[in-house]
This record gives structure tokens, sequence and C-alpha cells, in this order.
């Protein structure tokens, strides 16, 4: 019998590969013949492919790889096509957004940022054009499109740190640099010079939303484990026919916090949370610096800050 | 046939064991101290075994002896003595063996002297061992707003080395390919100068040379249009306040409650002093290093070919303050704590080898 207590699954079934249901006429085929990889099993299905690409999951491809080879080819260049150099100092290597004095020009001279935009437009379409693909895949199964709106979800943060947002204050030097470091310290830079998002209501929303998500998906996850014994990875047919998996993990958190979900509803509390982690994260982010230019003293305005002890009663700006 | 396992394994232990030895953690102990209110974050933590290599590291030498300010006056004495004529005989030859102990400890005397002729300025490391000595008056006489009463002397920088070990010049390295590739804007490359961060690499060259504006933060919480810094910038000041941190071996909250860095009613004393501290050098590199520029060989400037300038780390040398506070202004009062002349000369005129006297603009030159 499966054990699913387990970190890996130790019992795979193994049988003829699952082709998928036929797909309609003026779709392009599936690619690839299927396989089975046992260590893939061993975290998820064995089964690798058939994929399905079309012209929508091969243009994005296309665009996602012009852009990553924009970034990267700049970052080699940016350090005089040194290969060395280029392994040595992956992490802090990056291409900048044009700077302020350029405004919203649609293209900057390459060096100066004009490469900062085209590697945001084909890298935009290609992830356009990919969220377009989720939605026509899963209605080509005739699922519900929730991933593709959860995947909007991301994208709108996406294009608040990287357009709408720089829109809005005139200038591409707004946005976030390509790069691991780079946009890292972007991030804090952002943060300091825009009076600390702590102080910005809606970045306590996006982290609440953000580690509520981490907590749901742990007691989710941990639950569905400890019943797994019971048949309790089998969750849809148990929202309807209720099994003793069910009923175990509905009783547990019942004696443990008094309340708890169903196996229907734990999924909608997870996927609200995880959809208004970028959503309020992505308003949090618009409306810095351009409707609150100091979020420490937004937060003195409307009693968010707690008052300290003047400790250095005696500490003047020297500048003044 | 299972081979993953052991090299997964291998993999992972090797990124282990590098991530432990290979990242530069400080070891525990840690020792923290307490430096704001409770609940503010406002902590100072110290590698122990760091903080006991500082220390050993950091200490005051002795005056060679005490030096007798009665007797004739160094500039009846000697000949080309245009800053420190006011000293004794006695005091003058201390301060002389003071500072080969500071700087040339090796070279000894000739260092910056013709042994033939001391009194010659034809070894270029004389002439500017005048300016630093001029330099290091200005700091003790006009810069009490950050030196205190502690004061400077030449070994607070040198330590034993004819160049002081923390100094700092134009960084530009790696320099990208140019044309029409990214030209990185200056930043997004290991940053020497501040803590190896991929922040400007080169902004002590903005603010430690140039002036360029380091407050970055709106003063009204609603947009106002007066405040057009944006997040680029703001990524100039932190690259300097990481070369603070990293020179002082503090933390931010050192000087700032970093719920609002900009606020001075929050911020500890400390701020202030880092204040004029940032002036200070400033002051020193636009006034005294670069005006030598034409004075210094090739091989003491920059790769560049600017002069190498001063920077927080100079003095501190990783310490909060200079030496762990300890003056060693009292024995040479007369020689740094106050000020000779202050005149400049013209430094383009310097050939060395050559120039005998290079006197300042107002001094008529080698009057005993």
């Amino acid at each position: 019998m499966a054990q699913y207590q387990n970190i890996i699954t130790p019992i795979q079934v193994s049988g003829p590969a699952e082709e998928g249901m036929p797909l309609p006429r003026g779709d392009s085929p599936r690619t690839g013949e299927p396989f089975f990889v046992r260590l893939f099993g061993m975290i998820g299905n064995a089964q690798i492919g058939p994929i399905y690409l079309g012209y929508l999951g091969t243009l994005s491809l296309v665009f996602g790889f012009i852009g990553f080879e924009i970034i990267g080819l700049n970052m080699l260049a940016s350090v005089g096509w040194d290969p060395i150099e280029f392994v040595r100092q992956l992490f802090w290597l990056g291409l900048e957004p044009p700077a302020a004095k350029y405004g919203l020009t649609v293209l900057p001279p390459l060096a100066e940022g004009g490469w900062w935009l085209i590697a945001g437009f084909f890298l935009t379409l290609s992830i356009l054009l990919w969220w377009v693909r989720v939605y026509r895949r899963a209605r080509q199964l005739e699922m519900g499109t929730h991933v593709a709106w959860a995947f909007a979800a991301a994208i709108w943060l996406f294009l608040v740190l990287g357009f709408i947002r720089p829109l809005l204050m005139g200038n591409f030097s707004e946005a976030v640099p390509f790069g691991i470091f780079p946009h890292l310290d972007w991030t804090a830079a952002f943060s300091i010079r825009y009076g600390n998002l702590y102080y910005n209501p809606f970045h306590c929303l996006s982290i609440v939303f953000l580690y509520g998500s981490v907590l749901l998906f742990a007691m989710h996850g941990a639950t569905i484990l400890a019943v797994g014994k019971y048949g309790g990875e089998r969750e849809l047919e148990q929202i309807t026919d209720r099994g003793t998996a069910s009923e175990r993990a509905a009783l547990f958190w019942r004696w443990t916090m008094g309340f708890n979900a169903t196996m229907e509803s734990v999924h909608r509390w997870a996927w609200w949370f995880a959809i208004l982690t970028p959503l309020t994260g992505g308003i949090g982010i618009l409306l810095t610096g351009t409707v609150v230019d100091n979020w420490y003293l937004w937060g003195v305005n409307h009693g968010l800050v707690s008052p300290l002890p003047d400790l250095w009663p005696n500490v003047v700006d020297p500048a003044q | 046939m299972k081979l993953w396992l052991p090299f997964a394994a291998s993999a992972g232990a090797l990124l282990a064991v590098a991530s432990f030895v290979g990242a530069g953690w400080d070891a525990p102990p840690v020792a923290s101290e307490q430096l704001g209110f409770r609940g503010t974050g406002m902590f100072q933590h110290k590698d122990i075994e760091t903080e006991a290599a500082l220390k050993a590291a950091n200490v005051v030498p002795p005056a060679p002896w005490q030096a007798d300010p009665s007797g004739d006056k160094a500039s009846d004495l000697y000949q080309n003595v245009q800053v420190l004529g006011h000293l004794s005989g006695d005091q003058f030859n201390q301060l002389m063996a003071a500072m080969t102990e500071w700087v040339s400890p090796e070279a000894g005397c000739n260092y910056c002297h013709n042994p033939e002729n001391l009194a010659s300025d034809e070894v270029y490391q004389k002439v500017v061992a005048r300016r630093m000595i001029q330099m290091t008056q200005t700091i003790n006489v006009d810069w009490k707003s950050h030196v205190a009463e502690t004061g400077v002397t030449c070994y607070t920088c040198h330590r034993g080395k004819g160049v002081p070990a923390q100094v700092w010049s134009s960084s530009l390295e790696p320099k990208p390919a140019g044309n029409m590739t990214s030209n990185r804007n200056g930043q997004n490359v290991v940053a020497v100068n501040a803590g190896n961060s991929s922040l400007p690499q080169n902004a002590l060259m903005d603010y430690l040379l140039g002036d360029k504006p380091i407050r970055v933060h709106a003063n009204t919480a609603l947009p106002t249009g007066v405040n057009t810094v944006g997040t680029m910038e703001t990524e100039g000041t932190w690259s300097l306040m990481m070369h603070m941190s990293e020179s002082l071996g503090v933390n931010c909250t050192a000087c700032h409650n970093t719920r609002a860095f900009n606020d001075w009613d929050q911020s500890p004393p400390q701020r202030v002093t880092a204040w004029h501290g940032i002036k200070l050098a400033r002051h020193l590199n636009v006034t005294y290093m670069e005006g030598l520029t034409p004075v210094f060989p090739a091989n003491r400037k920059g790769p560049e070919g600017d002069v190498l300038k001063i920077g927080c780390a100079t003095c501190h040398n990783g310490v909060q303050k200079p030496l762990y506070g300890v003056s060693m202004l009292k024995d040479y009062v007369d020689a740094v704590a106050v000020k000779g002349s202050t005149d400049v000369p013209d430094f383009s005129t310097y050939v060395p080898g050559k120039t005998e006297v290079l006197g300042g603009a107002a001094t008529s030159v080698t009057q005993p």
C-alpha cells in the first residue's frame, strides 16, 4: 500500500504513458515521445511529456530567450567581455534602466538603458504570451482558469514595478534593474528613498498574505500528509464524499483551534492568499512616490508610528 | 547504477562546507551592545575574535622621548624649515624621530631626505610630508567637530607605512566593453569601497571629493515636487554609507534609527560627528590630496591616474574611534596641535631630484 507520509513517494505505479485527450483541429500536436523517470516519480509524476507548445508557447520561449540573451550579453559586456569576471561577479552584474534625464523616451541610447527597455519589452511580451497560453490550455482541458488569474496577479506586480509606476513617475530610472544583487539593492534603496516601506499599509497587507500563504500551505500540506494513510490525498473526492481522512483532518483542526476549513474551502483560502500577495504588493508599490513620498511621515500622520522617548535631545541637524 | 546519489551527496556536502568556510562569516560568540531605545533594533554587534585582533592592531606607539620646548627655534638651527620653524630644536628632532617610526621605520630618514643635504626638497616624499604636516595641524585645530580633543597624528593613518593601507582612488575596473553595450551606470560589479556590494563602485568620488547631495529623503509625507532624487541616487548615498560602516566596523544603527534614516531627532550623536567627518574627508581630498597630484610619481597614484585619497577607513581602520580613542597629541602639542605656516607652494613647478626648495607663495625661501 502506498505511503504518503514520507518525503518522497516510495511506490510508483507504472503503466502505459498517458497521452492526454485528443486535441481539436487547428491545434498543433503535442511534442515528444513520453517517457518515465523514476527520480521524478519520487517527487511528482514519473511521466515526462508530451508537451504542448503551440505557437503561443514557442513565441513566448523565443521572446523570453531574446530578453535573457540581451541581459546576459550586456552583463558580459559590462565586464569587458571577460568570461572569468563574468562568472566571478555573476551575482553582482546587472542591466540598469535609463537615467531619469531620459524620462519616458521610448529608446534612449543603448548603452545608457536602451537595452534595458528592449529586454523588458521582450520579457513582458514573453510573459503575456505565456499567460494567454496558460489560459488557453486550461480552457482546452475544460478546466477553470484559476491558474491563469493567479499568474495574472504576479504579472500585475511585475508590470507595476517595471512599467506602470515608472510611467506615472515620468521616467524609467525608477524601474527595477535586471540582475541578482542589483535588483535586491534596488529593493532596499527604494524603501530607503521613500521613507521605509515598513509603514506602507499595502506592504503590510502583502506581507500578511505572503506569510499567510506559507502558513496555509504548511497547514494544508501537513494535514493531507497526516491523513494520507486513510486516503486523504484524494481531496476532491472527499469534498462530496467525506471519508474518515477528511473527518479526522477536520476534527483535528476543530479540536486545536475551534474552526476548520473544508477540503474545498482550504484551496480557496490558499488561492486568495497567494493572489492577494502580489495584488496588494503592487498597489503598495504603485502608491510609492506617486501619491506618498515618505511612508514614515505618512505613518506619523496616520498613527502607525510608535512615539519614542527622545534619547538624544541635543542632536540637531548640523546643516541647519 | 544509482550514481546520482553519491554525486548529489558530495555536491551538497561541498556546498555546505563552502558556505561555512568560504563566506567569511563571523563565528560566534558575538558581543552585542544596545545603542538605542528598546525595540528599535539599535545594537552594535562585534565579533569577539575580530575585536581582539583589532585591539592588538590599534595600539598607540610611545613617543621617542619627552621633548624640551626651550632652546633655539628650529628655524634658527636648520635650513628650509617652512612649517615647523616655531618648534624648539629638541621638539623638532623629536617629531622627526617619531615621524620616521610612524611613516618609514625601515627606510628611515632617507625616505624623505637626501642624506647629503637634509634641507633639500629634492625627494618628493619630503614635499608631501610637509603638506601632510600642514594637513594634520589643520585637522587638529579646525576640525575639532570631528576629532575633538583626541586629534590625529601621522600615525593615525600611516601605521608604519609610507602610504596608509586604507586609501582609495577612482575605481572603474573592470571596464565595460563600451560602444553600444550597457555602460552599467557605474555599478553592478564588486564595489570594493562599498563593502563588496553591487552598489555604485565610485561613489566616494561623488561624495568625498565632489559634494553631490547625500540626502535623498522627502521631508513631507506626500509628494510636493521639491525632491526629485530617485532610487538611483539613493544607491549612491547607500554606497557611501557602506563605506562608512565598513570603515568604522559599525552597523547603520551606530548613527541612525533605521525606521527613519533621515530623522535627526532620533539619531545618536555619533551621526553629527560622522556628518562633520564627511565634510572633513572631502576638505582634505580637495585641499590637500588633489593639490599634491603633480608631486606624486605615477606608481603612487591610482589605476586611473588620480591621486590616492582619504576615506573614513584611512584613519579609522575598522575601529569606531581610531586607535580606540587614545590621543597621541599630548607628546606633540606644539608640533601638530597648532598651525604653522599655511602657505601652499605651487606644486606644478616641482621637479623631483632637482627642486632644492619648494617654498610657499608667501614664503621667502630658506630664511633662517
